[in-house]
């Protein structure tokens, strides 16, 4: 009898915790939705902001936020996908070249977002773009050595790289050996094998990488506080070298840097509120671009 | 034993996965045009040596290789062979029928296309006639552009036949390639072994005694890693000179 209350006991203790994880994410979405409600408005997602922030829209930030995370799958997403080609396809498992590379990935994974944008400061803005600058002084207006979306998309293209080389990685060893077997088989070299058989097979998991990396990149804001986001900008980013809003640096700043933090407390929400959104709507493109592909595969 | 030309050779073949040793002292003439069966019991080391004849155990890690196989007089352990060339000689038919989840035209254009064939009226032939040596075409010619996946499962392993025969083999190497089959699919490969081997030196490994009895010329039967005896498969199925292979082609142990 004790056995079967214990059981019981179990699954309603498993279904609880359940319960709560939903439960918390409805009281997050239904207060800031609620909190919000006032500024959700056509206008709020197509205007810039105006008086300090105390009114407008956020439109820059949205604009900011979707080309960042765009370009950094640009750069990211090539990237992981070859390093991940090598860790499963070529690489020895068991050699410590392998293995080094394998402890970089996590170490990589472990690394707190500031020190991504400290080293993109110190790496991007002032190696790169400063010898950038020196290379071709004099030829031209543009700065290389100040933050833009360049840099701060490179910058969280290494903060999301161990995201994308997991779970393509993954993906490519879920790739049956027998297709690769068949391939070799036939004559055709491992390079062939690997472009034609095992890549293709695993492009849905590419474009789980890629999904996890844009739910990443378009909710981290430490990265680019110092290379490349800006406070407030009267236009919109037009070339690599330009600085860019973005949401949750948008949101930041209304939450400590505002003149009258009160004031935009009821934007905050709001911004947040299309920050989800955002975020799920970029997520939602990829898994139906997934879907897509897998359905034509079959 | 009256022999044709020779078409493989292995000579005083060791093969050892890590320290364990999987062949021992293999020595194997496997003529032309004929069929050659591979039998003996789980673990003996028939797959092991047919993955040999298309060095397809260099994928494995820890393998380590001792003798030689002699294919037209070339040693393909040799340095400097290869090994891409050499596979295109060798078709494969694996145990698992493994198509590739593509159409079936591109399955069998695959090997013609990675050599470098793009003339589109050139592969349709090509298809079309391995399609036809497959025995298969007839199954399939209205729905050349289906997934090779969504066909049943023997007609998948002649599809993998058809895909092996458009790159112009001269040996078919086939692992149980009918294990997974019913009666009537399995009749059909069988079938279609016998007429391959007008054009083709085939070997087949096969758990399947009367299988190795209809559809083979030769048989060798290997036992813990060994040979224990090669001869015509009329004798070893009727007058073997070893017990032990008459313990096994009678079902008293296997």
């Amino acid at each position: 009898m004790n056995r079967k209350i214990f059981g019981a006991s179990f699954v309603l203790a498993s279904a609880a915790s359940a319960a709560v994880i939903v439960a918390v994410i409805l009281i997050f979405m239904i207060t800031i939705m609620i909190g919000g409600w006032d500024h959700l408005t056509w206008e709020f997602i197509t205007a810039a902001p105006e008086e300090g922030m105390t009114a407008g829209g956020i439109f820059p930030a949205i604009v900011g936020t979707v080309l960042l995370v765009l370009l950094m799958s640009l750069a990211g997403v090539p990237i992981g996908t070859i390093t991940a080609v090598y860790l499963s396809e070529y690489a020895n498992r068991n050699s410590i070249f392998t293995k080094m590379i394998r402890f970089a990935v996590n170490t990589l994974a472990g690394v707190p977002a500031i020190v991504f944008g400290l080293f993109g400061v110190g790496f991007f803005i002032q190696f790169v773009g400063g010898g950038m600058d020196s290379f071709l002084s004099g030829t031209g207006e543009v700065h290389w050595r100040q933050g833009n979306i360049l840099w701060a998309s490179l910058t969280m293209a290494l903060l999301t790289l161990p995201v994308v080389i997991v779970s393509v990685e993954e993906a490519l060893r879920s790739v049956p050996g027998d297709y690769r077997e068949g391939s070799l088989a036939l004559g055709a070299t491992k390079f062939q094998t690997i472009v034609k058989i095992v890549l293709p097979n695993a492009y849905t998991g590419i474009l789980t990488g890629t999904i996890l990396a844009v739910g990443r990149g378009a909710g981290e804001v430490a990265p680019i506080l110092f290379t490349g986001a800006a406070y407030y900008l009267p236009h919109l980013p037009s070339s690599l070298s330009d600085q860019f809003m973005q949401l949750g640096y948008h949101l930041y700043i209304m939450a400590t840097q505002s003149p009258d933090v009160e004031a935009t407390l009821s934007i905050q929400y709001a911004t947040a509120f299309v920050l989800l959104v955002l975020t799920f709507l970029l997520n939602f493109a990829a898994i139906i671009l997934r879907s897509r592909l897998r359905a034509r595969a079959r | 034993m009256r022999m044709q030309s020779t078409k493989i050779k292995a000579e005083n073949l060791n093969l050892f996965y890590g320290d364990k040793q999987a062949l021992r002292n293999i020595n194997l003439v496997i003529p032309a045009y004929k069929v050659t069966a591979l039998i003996g019991p789980s673990g003996c080391g028939k797959s092991t040596f047919i993955r040999t004849l298309n060095r397809m155990n260099d994928l494995i890690d820890n393998v380590r290789i001792e003798g030689s196989v002699v294919i037209d007089g070339t040693d393909i352990y040799k340095k400097g062979i290869d090994v891409v060339e050499l596979r295109k000689k060798i078709g494969m038919i694996f145990q698992k029928s493994n198509p590739f989840p593509k159409s079936i035209y591109d399955n069998v254009a695959y090997g013609p296309r990675i050599n470098g064939l793009r003339d589109k009226k050139v592969l349709d032939q090509i298809v079309e006639q391995s399609l036809r040596h497959a025995a298969i075409w007839d199954e399939v010619k209205d729905d050349l552009k289906k997934s090779g996946l969504a066909l049943s499962g023997g007609q998948q392993q002649r599809l993998c036949i058809a895909r092996a025969l458009a790159v112009q083999p001269e040996i078919l190497l086939m692992d149980e390639p009918a294990s997974a089959l019913d009666p009537i699919a399995t009749a059909k490969i069988e079938e279609l072994i016998y007429e391959l081997k007008e054009n083709y030196t085939i070997v087949i490994v096969t758990h399947n005694m009367q299988q190795a009895a209809r559809v083979s010329d030769f048989t060798a039967f290997f036992y813990l890693g060994e040979i224990i005896e090669y001869d015509e498969t009329k004798r070893i199925f009727t007058t073997p000179k070893e017990k032990r292979t008459e313990d096994y082609v009678t079902g008293r142990f296997g």
